[in-house]
């Protein structure tokens, strides 16, 4: 919930947890936003500070267990120190490359008193949290790089979001005419609409974008890590490009891919450092060549495909996206259904779309959903969950009751953990093993919290449905019962070379114009 | 990436708090690397300790270890010496087995290694060394076949030679934070 607020908002969310298992239950979440960079702050209690170390009721070393996972922690034992530490949970979360911090506070420490004084606890962090290294002569380099350049590619990330870049990434893009291909978590950082969007990159990313990706001869990486999802195998990825590395955490300069041009600092300084002697400069023919391969591989007009009595995923989003016109917040969960909502929902504002990026935590959405419900409170919220993620959370459908939130739920239920199903059948002969998923009547289970649902498992039930529950003043759960064993085009096998990818072997969903 | 390893030696500065030797090595263990030596000590600054870690990594791994060093919120400067001119020492304790026979011919080898005799038992002695890695290994294995019974080694600690500290490492950030020296601290 947190993390979903740090997303929705931009600012720092709070979680609060009791001591043993209510911290270890906070680890997942923590490391949720720590891969993701999410700032978020979870206070923690913990037993009397000289029971620490004697094994005490409900007592666990949970700044020990979050070390890894959190990018600073505190133990207080002293009420002096709490509103120290509290204040330098809060800066050292949002600074830099944002992340999860936990301060874990003895009952001691919680119970006693002592004189509060608002100046005395003033953060005491001796160095700057980061220290951006913006350089006359990278900046050199790079605007060299950039104006060579005969088939440059935008990387946009996370980061572009995170640090405000959006509108100087669409004035950067328009200026030199490149266009910008999206990581999971960049989506909605340039606006789909535009002409330089390429779409989404990586696994489950449109053909012609990965085979852009691979015949560039310059990739600009703007906020973003070069991940493994969206490299594919590093052998041969991208080896015609020169690379331009922008980002915050000088940890990730080099790290999976060797960069020509690495400049660490925040992205929005450094595009408004480079915007004002960026030469305007047309790229039509390589814009046109992507164009074309765009051609072979998907119109993806799938409102025109005839029904053929079966329920698609695609086409549940699709028609969510145009209910809603782009405009909502999409909170998913992950696999299937997640990756089918990055390429058929076309975000085209920031922080619309909050998914579990680098962790790929299931169970993710739903509080999530509720944490950027409360951050945005007139935003239309839906979340978009598998049967299996969902069921992992399912809980905080009392919370979704209790606290009166009005948020729209989509379960895209196909009985499979199916992003496993569909790797055991592509790589694993189709064995299933431990992924068909039997689940609830969720019908019955949201009617039992008083939440009106409905089952949907045709396609001309899927916009009457979304209708409704946009008209219907409270949360609303719409269980989408679609084709089992449909799986997601295009996908680069794991290890595999970013463009051999396995193409869309249905016609239906790869094809309008042929249907 | 296929990068050849070598020893690697970091020179950090951080502050003396509980928990904070532990944060610097589970970045090694869960990068995946494996220390060789680590020492840590007080400086001249109350509250400042000084460690010096050598790991064996690649080059480029090196530049990403210091960098996520440097992340760690108590670490206040980081320097990889390895390039550097340097002063090395480490200290090593070698109790060998000296019998009535062998004793002489130790005593010469202790002389010839200026290292020194600090322990003498009826059956053993134990013997000092202060060196570089590569004199107290030399040691170590002219004294092997007399009987090494036990050995202790602190591992090094480097000091770059020449004026104490140059305009551009890293360490000089420190002349730049008022240090006060606070006995009590929650971190």
């Amino acid at each position: 919930m947190a993390d979903g607020y740090a997303r929705a908002s931009g600012n720092v969310g709070v979680a609060l947890a009791t001591s043993g298992p209510g911290a270890t239950n906070m680890v997942t979440g923590m490391a949720t936003a720590m891969m993701d960079s999410s700032p978020i702050v979870c206070i923690t209690g913990q037993v009397g500070s000289k029971l620490i170390g004697s094994d005490a009721f409900q007592e666990t070393d949970i700044t020990g267990i979050t070390l890894p996972i959190t990018k600073h922690n505190y133990l207080v034992t002293r009420p002096e120190d709490v509103a120290r530490s509290i204040r330098e949970a809060f800066l050292v979360a949002a600074s830099g490359r944002p992340g999860p911090v936990l301060v874990d506070i003895t009952k001691d420490a919680q119970n006693n008193s002592c004189s509060f004084d608002w100046d005395a606890a003033a953060p005491r962090l001796r160095r700057p949290i980061c220290e951006p290294s913006i350089t006359s002569s990278s900046l050199g380099e790079a605007f060299d790089l950039i104006h060579e350049a005969r088939r440059p590619v935008i990387l946009a990330g996370h980061g572009v979001i995170l640090s405000g870049a959006e509108c100087e990434l669409l004035a950067f893009a328009e200026a030199v005419d490149t266009p910008v291909a999206l990581t999971l978590l960049g989506i909605g950082a340039f606006p789909a609409s535009h002409p330089l969007c390429l779409g989404m990159m990586g696994m489950h990313g449109e053909a012609w974008v990965n085979k852009a990706i691979q015949e560039s001869d310059l990739l600009l990486a703007f906020g973003m890590r070069f991940d493994d999802r969206v490299t594919g195998t590093l052998k041969t990825y991208a080896q015609n490009a020169k690379k331009i590395h922008v980002d915050i955490d000088p940890a990730e300069i080099n790290k999976n891919v060797p960069v020509d041009v690495p400049i660490v600092g925040d992205l929005r300084e450094v595009l408004r450092q480079l915007l004002p002697q960026l030469k305007r400069t047309v790229h039509a023919e390589w814009l046109a060549r992507i164009e074309d391969s765009k051609q072979d591989s998907a119109v993806r007009d799938i409102q025109s495909l005839p029904d053929d009595g079966h329920l698609y995923a695609a086409h549940v989003i699709d028609e969510l996206w145009r209910e809603t016109h782009g405009d909502a917040i999409v909170v998913t969960d992950v696999g299937q259904h997640q990756m089918w909502e990055a390429q058929y929902y076309r975000h085209e504002r920031p922080r619309t779309l909050i998914t579990s990026g680098g962790l790929g935590t299931m169970g993710f959405a739903l509080p999530a959903a509720i944490g950027a419900k409360f951050a945005r409170r007139e935003a239309e919220v839906w979340v978009v969950v598998g049967d299996g993620g969902f069921q992992m959370t399912m809980a905080e459908l009392a919370t979704i009751v209790q606290e009166k939130i009005d948020i729209k739920i989509a379960i895209i239920n196909n009985g499979f953990l199916g992003m496993v199903r569909q790797w055991q059948e592509f790589f694993y002969e189709g064995r299933y093993s431990s992924t068909p998923l039997l689940s609830p009547d969720f019908v019955k289970l949201a009617d039992a919290f008083g939440i009106a649902g409905v089952a949907v498992n045709k396609r001309a039930q899927i916009r009457p449905a979304l209708q409704t529950a946009r008209s219907h003043a409270g949360p609303v759960l719409i269980d989408f019962q679609v084709e089992q064993e449909d799986s997601v085009f295009p996908m680069v096998p794991a290890g595999a070379a970013l463009d051999a990818m396995i193409r869309r072997p249905n016609p239906l969903v790869e094809r309008a114009t042929d249907a | 990436m296929p990068e050849t390893q070598k020893l690697h030696t970091f020179v950090l500065y951080v502050e003396n708090h509980p928990g904070v030797l532990n944060r610097v090595a589970s970045l090694f263990r869960r990068r995946a690397y494996n220390i060789e030596s680590l020492t840590v000590g007080h400086t001249e600054r109350p509250g400042i300790s000084r460690m010096t870690i050598v790991a064996g990594i690649s080059e480029g791994a090196a530049k990403r270890v210091e960098a996520n060093l440097y992340k760690l919120v108590p670490v206040l400067s980081v320097e990889d010496v390895t390039h550097s001119a340097t002063t090395s020492r480490s200290l090593a304790l070698i109790k060998v087995e000296a019998q009535e026979e062998s004793r002489h011919r130790l005593m010469e080898v202790v002389r010839v290694f200026r290292a020194r005799v600090v322990d003498l038992a009826a059956q053993s002695l134990v013997i000092e060394i202060t060196g570089t890695e590569e004199k107290i290994q030399a040691l170590v294995e002219v004294l092997r076949p007399y009987g090494i019974l036990e050995m202790a080694r602190t591992g090094q600690v480097v000091m770059s030679r020449g004026a104490r500290r140059k305009p551009d490492d890293p360490s000089a950030v420190l002349d730049e934070l008022s240090f006060e020296a606070e006995a009590s601290q929650s971190v």
